[in-house]
């Protein structure tokens, strides 16, 4: 049983992030805009898990909450059996050195006045390891892991394109040797043509020292490729969570129907899309009951009077949504 | 032919940087027929959004500069037209959709003046009627509660939303050429959808004329009728879409579509296109592709390709087809 729990890297147990709205010259507290509002979910050692939503579902925030980039309002999140969310500063530095972000746009996530060498040799001079000679060496060996030539490392960021930079995001996580490394939206800033080298970068890495991923991505193409298992959200809770292949070929959802079918692809041209109505509500005041009842294709009358519950419909596969009550 | 609305014939947009020349657009051709839905597909760099601005010269000059070519509409050159004349088409004749909603709307006017804007410009309607036709064009576009969007301010509306007040704000004057330059690229996939059925209502019930600019050549099938792939500055494939995605030739284009990550399928690694698109200022002699092509042979460095027609309508400019 010990066993199985170590199995799990991370555990995420009705983590919720609200950010306080305040209004008036006393800063009134008026509401809450809840980004994250009770999220549960685990992670094993080596799993890709593919979170996907659009934007403003929260899944940005739920990335930064987990290394504690974003302090949760409540909730657990356990690494390694371990709950983050009472760690002092010292436990989150040692959080922080096996849990590492890479970001959406390489340009913002790197410093233009520092040598790539020095922003990937940072994190070791931070956790203080090795001597200068040694990190030097490290910081060489990221670079060509990467596929850049360690004789980069003396340029500056905007001598490299878009897709090299973000290799340097790569290699600048890949430092501190973590063992989960959340990825927001890593490819979607670049062209077609450099995104294929990134992911195919990402999986290799991901092969090599067998590392999890949180993948957050709104392109279910790039997800189909890269996760084991995929995550939905949508304003901020999860509506739909199973393995890859069923969730692609069994969605259950009508959120993620829809979200399937709105993806173009040349394959199946003439296929019957489900056009969503409107847009993402505003999170500050979200609808009733189940909060995407207003753009449901299936909706029922339950929907918006009682918020479902996210339920195992079959083993592994989560669904929150009133269509598939337990008999 | 009346068939072809708009004819572009080897032009060529270069920016005189401090820096040096960027030839950001070298010896583009195509033609816009009449109805049709043309895309232009490349990636970052490949000078689709410079042929665009090119041709309602919208883009700063100095330093850019069209130094030679022709557009040809209605009877005019309009690289040759005077700027009083491009004020009249612009708009009126040919309208365009920008890709970032957001900075294409000024943020201290109301939805409301921005449309009647161009409008009053161009057809000298009275108040009622302008500001009909504005709610008229703005619930066409699938937006509720029109007379009450015409007083908002663009931060009160979301991404799609402003997606949809562009595009109506780009039809207020019936234009006979729309170009829609990344209208998909900065939103959400469902809102994605929602953008292109718009589009494709657009061509059945005005019969648009549209050149359609983007990167994703999934969003080219669902909805152009051909497609001009560039790369480099220059037009390397044009193709009906279902043979650019059938049967392409170039290269480039098979590297681009191989590389795309499909979600009918998962497998393991993906195919790629080696290296990384060129620096502008240092465009590679001959073929500006063939530092990353995969068949390249030893002319391909030495000598432009010329276009090669494959069939009537299908025309590519690679080495492997002379």
């Amino acid at each position: 049983m010990k066993h199985k729990v170590n199995h799990k890297l991370l555990q995420i147990r009705d983590l919720k992030k609200y950010y306080p709205v305040t209004a008036g010259i006393f800063s009134r507290h008026v509401g809450d805009i809840k980004a994250v509002d009770g999220v549960t979910f685990d992670i094993s050692e080596g799993e890709i898990i593919g979170l996907v939503g659009e934007s403003g579902c929260g899944k940005s925030t739920l990335g930064k909450t987990i290394p504690r980039l974003e302090e949760p309002t409540s909730g657990k999140i356990l690494y390694r059996g371990t709950d983050v969310t009472g760690l002092d500063k010292k436990g989150l530095r040692e959080l922080r050195r096996e849990i590492q972000l890479i970001f959406q746009d390489p340009d913002a996530s790197l410093d233009p006045r520092m040598t790539v060498g020095d922003s990937i040799c940072e994190p070791l001079i931070i956790h203080n390891i090795g001597d200068e000679k040694k990190r030097m060496h490290r910081v060489a060996d990221l670079m060509e892991q990467v596929g850049l030539e360690s004789g980069q490392a003396n340029l500056y960021p905007h001598e490299f394109s878009g897709g090299q930079k973000q290799r340097i995001g790569i290699a600048r996580a890949l430092a501190m040797n973590p063992r989960l490394i959340i990825a927001d939206e890593p490819v979607s800033a670049l062209d077609v043509s450099i995104q294929a080298q990134i992911l195919n970068l990402m999986m290799d890495i991901q092969e090599k020292f067998g590392l999890a991923y949180l993948f957050i991505a709104h392109d279910l193409s790039v997800i189909r490729h890269m996760a084991h298992r995929v995550v939905i959200m949508y304003l901020g809770k999860i509506v739909e969570l199973s393995n890859k292949k069923e969730l692609f070929e069994r969605p259950l959802h009508p959120y993620t129907e829809a979200l399937l079918s709105a993806v173009p692809s040349f394959k199946h041209k003439d296929k019957d899309r489900i056009l969503l109505r409107g847009d993402v509500p505003s999170p500050l005041n979200p609808p009733s009951g189940c909060h995407f009842h207003p753009r449901c294709h299936r909706v029922l009358p339950i929907c918006s009077q009682v918020e479902p519950e996210l339920a195992e419909l079959s083993k592994g596969h989560f669904v929150s949504c009133h269509l598939y009550k337990s008999s | 032919m009346n068939n072809v609305i708009l004819k572009v014939s080897q032009l060529k947009t270069y920016f005189f940087t401090r820096r040096g020349v960027v030839k950001a657009v070298d010896g583009v051709e195509f033609e816009l027929r009449r109805g049709e839905c043309l895309c232009l597909v490349g990636e970052s760099g490949c000078g689709k959004t410079v042929t665009a601005l090119s041709i309602l010269r919208l883009f700063d000059s100095p330093p850019g500069k069209i130094v030679d070519g022709q557009i040809s509409y209605d009877s005019l050159n309009l690289t040759k037209c005077s700027s009083k004349q491009m004020r009249k088409i612009r708009g009126k004749d040919i309208a365009i959709v920008f890709q970032e909603a957001q900075s294409a709307l000024n943020p201290v006017l109301t939805i409301g003046d921005q449309i009647t804007e161009q409008i009053k410009l161009h057809l000298s309607l009275d108040y009622n009627r302008t500001r009909d036709r504005a709610m008229t064009l703005l619930s066409e576009m699938g937006i509720p509660s029109a007379e009450r969007v015409m007083s908002y301010y663009p931060h009160q509306l979301s991404g799609g939303m402003k997606q949809r007040v562009l595009i109506a704000m780009s039809l207020s004057c019936d234009p006979q050429i729309l170009i829609a330059d990344e209208p998909t690229t900065a939103v959400d996939v469902t809102i994605k959808a929602q953008i292109l059925d718009i589009f494709r209502e657009l061509k059945a019930k005005r019969q648009m004329s549209t050149i359609f600019i983007t990167h994703d050549l999934a969003v080219v099938a669902e909805i152009g009728d051909r497609a001009v792939v560039m790369y480099g500055g220059k037009d390397v494939e044009t193709a009906p879409v279902s043979e650019i995605i059938s049967t392409p030739r170039h290269p480039y284009t098979i590297g681009l579509i191989d590389c795309l990550p499909d979600t009918s399928k998962s497998t393991g690694r993906l195919t790629s296109i080696p290296g990384t698109t060129p620096n502008p200022l240092e465009m590679p002699q001959g073929c500006t592709f063939h530092p990353r092509c995969p068949r390249v042979m030893k002319i391909c460095s030495q000598q432009e390709p010329p276009e090669t027609a494959i069939s009537k309508e299908h025309k590519v400019s690679c080495y492997l087809y002379t």
